[in-house]
C-alpha cells in the first residue's frame, strides 16, 4: 500500500531535514561573499579560487589521498587473506580465537587503538610520519575488509575450486584463476569501504601522524579550532560533491549491471531446448 | 537370456580400471564408508543409487580426490590413489551444482582443463569446437553461464568435465536440477556421449528410473554398504534382498514360511490357505522364514479364479490407483495382508471391470515371484 499520509509526509521530511540540513547549510555558505561565516553578504567563488592557492590544504589532501589509497590496498590484500583462511583453512588450532580477534578492532575505541599504536611505535623507534599512518590505517580498516570478504566466501559455491582443482589446477591457481575472479567485486567494496574509512578518520591519524604529515582531516580540525573560515567550507562542499558523484554512479552502474543480468536470463530461460 | 556383448564383470581374465580394496571413510564415530570391495571396469557405465547418506556421494569424493580413505585403498588403473591430489588425477567430475566458473564464457570454461595442461592454443580451440559440437552448443560459445538455460549449463559442465578426455568422468546426480522431460532427453544424451567418447562413467543418483535407463551396472547401496551390483534387468527381475526388492520399483512383500518342494520352495503366509509356489536357484535351506517378492505387473487381476495359475489367492478391492495407462489395484487378502496388481488400462476408464469393494482373484506364474531370506 503506497499510500500518501500526513504522517507519511512528516517523517520523511524530519529525516531528510534531519540528515541533511547541517550539509545544507555548510554547502550555502560556501558560496558567501562574506569572510564572516555566519553573515550572508552576498553570492561568490572566492573561497574556492584561494582554497586552490593554499598550499598547506592541497599538500594535507595530496597526504590524505596517498595514505587511503595505498592502507586500503595493503587492507585489502591482508583482510581477503585473512577472510579466506577463516572460511575455507577447515578447523585449525586456535581458529575461534583468532575469528574473534580480527573483529575485536571492529568494536575497540579508536582513541585505545591509536593510543596503542602510538605506544609501539615510540617503542620501536619508528619515525612517525606518512609510514606510521598507513600501518595504522591498514591495521584498522583490515578487519572491516575480512568481515565483507568472508560474507561472500560463506555463500560462495565451494564446488567452483574443487572443480578447479579437479580440472587441473593447484590450489594457488584455483585461488588466482576462480575465486578471486568470482569474490572480486567484494574485495573491492572492501577497499572502497578501507579508503573511505582512511580518508575521514581522525582520532588514529592524529595519534600517529608526525610532523612531517598531516592528513585532511587533521588539518580541517585543527584549522576550525581557530574559527571556521569560509575556505573550509569550500573545502568540505568539495568533498561532499566528489563522494555524492561517486556513491551515485557506483550505484548506477550495479544496479545497470543487474538488470542487463536479469534481462539476459529471462531472455535464456526462453531459449530453453 | 543371452547376455549383451559387453559384460566384462564376467569375464575372469578382464582387469578393472578401478578398485575400491576394503575401503573405510569415517567422520569422527560415524562410519560412511563401511569396509567396501567393488571393481568398476573401463567403458563401464557404473551407477551409485541409494538413499541420500547411504554413503554413495562419499564414494564419488573419494574417487575424485576429495575425501580421503581412513582405510583400505583405491586403485585407478593399477595405480594408489591414496596420496593424489584431484589436479594430479586422470579424472574428472560433473558437479551436482554443475560449479560452471561464472567469470568466464562458455568456450572459456570448456578450455579451462586443457589450459592448466599447457596446450598449444590451435589444439585447445580444435578441441573447444569438438566438445561444442558434440554437446551441440556452437551457438553459445561466447555466451557466459547465467546466459544460458539450465539445460544448456548442463551440457556445459558434460563438455567442460569431457574435454581433457579423462579416463574416469564422475557425475554427482548430473540431472537433478532439470525437468522431468529435459531429464528423460539428456538420459539417453548422456548414453549417447558415453558410448562416442568411450569413457567409464561413474554416475551418483537417487533416482531409480535414471540409474535404470543409464548404466551398464547399478549398485544399491545402504548404510555405507553396497548391497547389490547388478545389470538394472537383474536388479529389478532378481534382487537378492527385500532391501534391494523394495528400494527399485514397487514390490508386494509376502512374509512366510518356505519348505523345499520341487526345483523351488512352497510358502505357507497364512492359515488355511494353500502355499504359493516359486521357482528359484536360491538355497535357504529346507525349512526356513522367508519374504517373498512379487511385482505388482506380474500380478493378473480376475474376476473368476483362473484354472491355470500357479499361485492363486482371493481378496477384495481396497483402492484403486488410477495412472491414465495403467491402473494399480489394492487388494486385501483373507488374512489382512495387502497386494498391489497392476492392469494396462486397455478400455476407457467408465468401461473398466472392476470397482471398489469388488472380490477379486490375483494370480501368478511361479517364476513370478522371487524368495528371499527375511
Amino acid at each position: 500500500m503506497r499510500r500518501f499520509t500526513w504522517f507519511n509526509a512528516t517523517s520523511l521530511t524530519l529525516g531528510f531535514v534531519f540528515l541533511y540540513l547541517p550539509m545544507v547549510i555548510l554547502v550555502i555558505y560556501s558560496f558567501n561573499a562574506s569572510k564572516l561565516v555566519t553573515v550572508w553578504a552576498g553570492f561568490s567563488t572566492k573561497w574556492y579560487g584561494t582554497l586552490f592557492q593554499n598550499e598547506a590544504f592541497l599538500d594535507a589532501a595530496w597526504v590524505t589521498i596517498k595514505v587511503a589509497v595505498v592502507s586500503s590496498t595493503f587492507a585489502a590484500v591482508l583482510g581477503t587473506m585473512a577472510a579466506y583462511v577463516l572460511v575455507r583453512g577447515g578447523r585449525f588450532m586456535g581458529r575461534t580465537l583468532f575469528s574473534g580477534m580480527i573483529y575485536a578492532p571492529l568494536v575497540m575505541p579508536e582513541v585505545i587503538t591509536g593510543l596503542s599504536l602510538l605506544l609501539l611505535f615510540i617503542g620501536i623507534g619508528f619515525d612517525r610520519g606518512m609510514m606510521t599512518i598507513i600501518l595504522a590505517h591498514t591495521t584498522f580498516s583490515m578487519c572491516y575488509v575480512s568481515v565483507v570478504v568472508s560474507s561472500r566466501l560463506v555463500s560462495f559455491d565451494r564446488s567452483l575450486e574443487e572443480a578447479a582443482l579437479d580440472l587441473g589446477c593447484s590450489p594457488f591457481e584455483a585461488f588466482r584463476l576462480v575465486t578471486l575472479p568470482v569474490i572480486a567485486p567484494a574485495v573491492i567494496s572492501g577497499w572502497l569501504l578501507a579508503f573511505t574509512l582512511s580518508l575521514d578518520d581522525l582520532v588514529i591519524a592524529s595519534f600517529t601522524s608526525g610532523p612531517s604529515a598531516t592528513t585532511l582531516p587533521i588539518k580541517i580540525y585543527s584549522a576550525v579550532r581557530l574559527g571556521v573560515s569560509p575556505e573550509i567550507n569550500a573545502l568540505s562542499t568539495m568533498m561532499i560533491s566528489i563522494v555524492t558523484v561517486g556513491v551515485i554512479s557506483a550505484s548506477l552502474i550495479s544496479k545497470r549491471a543487474a538488470v542487463r543480468q536479469q534481462r539476459e536470463e529471462r531472455a535464456a530461460e526462453r531459449i530453453d531446448d | 537370456m543371452a547376455e549383451t556383448a559387453f559384460a566384462p564383470w564376467n569375464d575372469e581374465s578382464a582387469t578393472p580400471l578401478i578398485q575400491f580394496k576394503n575401503v573405510t571413510k569415517r567422520y569422527g564415530d560415524f562410519v560412511a564408508i563401511d569396509n567396501l570391495t567393488q571393481d568398476i571396469y573401463a567403458e563401464e557405465f557404473f551407477a551409485l543409487l541409494g538413499p541420500s547418506g547411504c554413503g554413495k556421494t562419499t564414494m564419488m569424493r573419494m574417487l575424485g580426490g576429495f575425501e580421503t580413505v581412513t582405510e583400505g585403498q583405491i586403485l585407478i588403473a593399477g595405480q594408489d590413489m591414496n596420496n593424489v591430489p584431484p589436479n594430479k588425477r586422470a579424472v574428472n567430475m560433473m558437479f551436482q551444482s554443475y560449479a560452471l566458473f561464472p567469470h568466464l564464457t562458455i568456450s572459456e570454461n570448456i578450455a579451462f582443463g586443457l589450459k592448466r595442461e599447457g596446450k598449444p592454443k590451435p589444439e585447445i580451440d580444435a578441441r573447444v569446437d569438438e566438445m561444442l559440437r558434440l554437446t551441440r552448443l556452437e551457438k553459445f560459445a561466447k555466451r557466459k553461464p547465467h546466459q544460458i538455460s539450465g539445460g544448456q549449463r548442463q551440457r556445459v559442465a558434460l563438455a567442460r568435465s569431457l574435454a581433457k578426455a579423462p579416463k574416469l568422468l564422475l557425475l554427482d546426480e548430473p540431472l537433478g536440477a532439470l525437468d522431468k522431460k529435459l531429464r528423460q532427453d539428456t538420459q539417453f544424451e548422456l548414453m549417447d556421449i558415453q558410448e562416442k567418447t568411450g569413457t567409464t562413467f561413474v554416475i551418483v543418483t537417487h533416482d531409480q528410473e535414471e540409474a535404470m535407463t543409464v548404466a551398464s551396472r547399478v549398485a544399491v547401496m545402504d548404510e555405507g554398504q553396497i548391497i547389490q551390483v547388478a545389470t538394472p534387468a537383474d536388479i529389478y527381475e532378481r534382487p537378492n534382498s527385500v532391501y534391494v526388492a523394495d528400494f527399485i520399483g514397487d514390490v508386494n512383500i509376502i512374509n512366510g514360511h518356505a519348505t523345499r518342494a520341487g526345483d523351488g520352495y512352497d510358502v505357507t503366509y497364512a492359515e488355511g490357505t494353500a502355499p504359493l509356489h516359486a521357482k528359484t536357484s536360491n538355497d535357504l535351506g529346507n525349512s526356513a522364514k522367508c519374504a517373498l517378492a512379487i511385482r505388482p505387473e506380474k500380478v493378473s487381476i480376475t474376476a473368476q479364479k483362473p484354472s491355470k495359475a500357479a499361485n492363486t489367492v482371493k481378496g477384495k478391492i481396497i483402492d484403486i490407483a488410477y495412472l491414465g495407462n495403467l491402473s494399480t489395484y489394492h487388494v486385501e487378502l483373507a488374512n489382512g495382508q495387502m497386494m498391489k496388481a497392476q492392469a494396462a488400462n486397455t478400455r476407457r476408464l467408465e468401461r473398466r471391470a472392476f470397482t471398489w469393494e469388488d472380490s477379486v482373484w490375483l494370480s501368478w506364474t511361479d517364476t513370478a515371484a522371487i524368495v528371499l531370506e527375511a
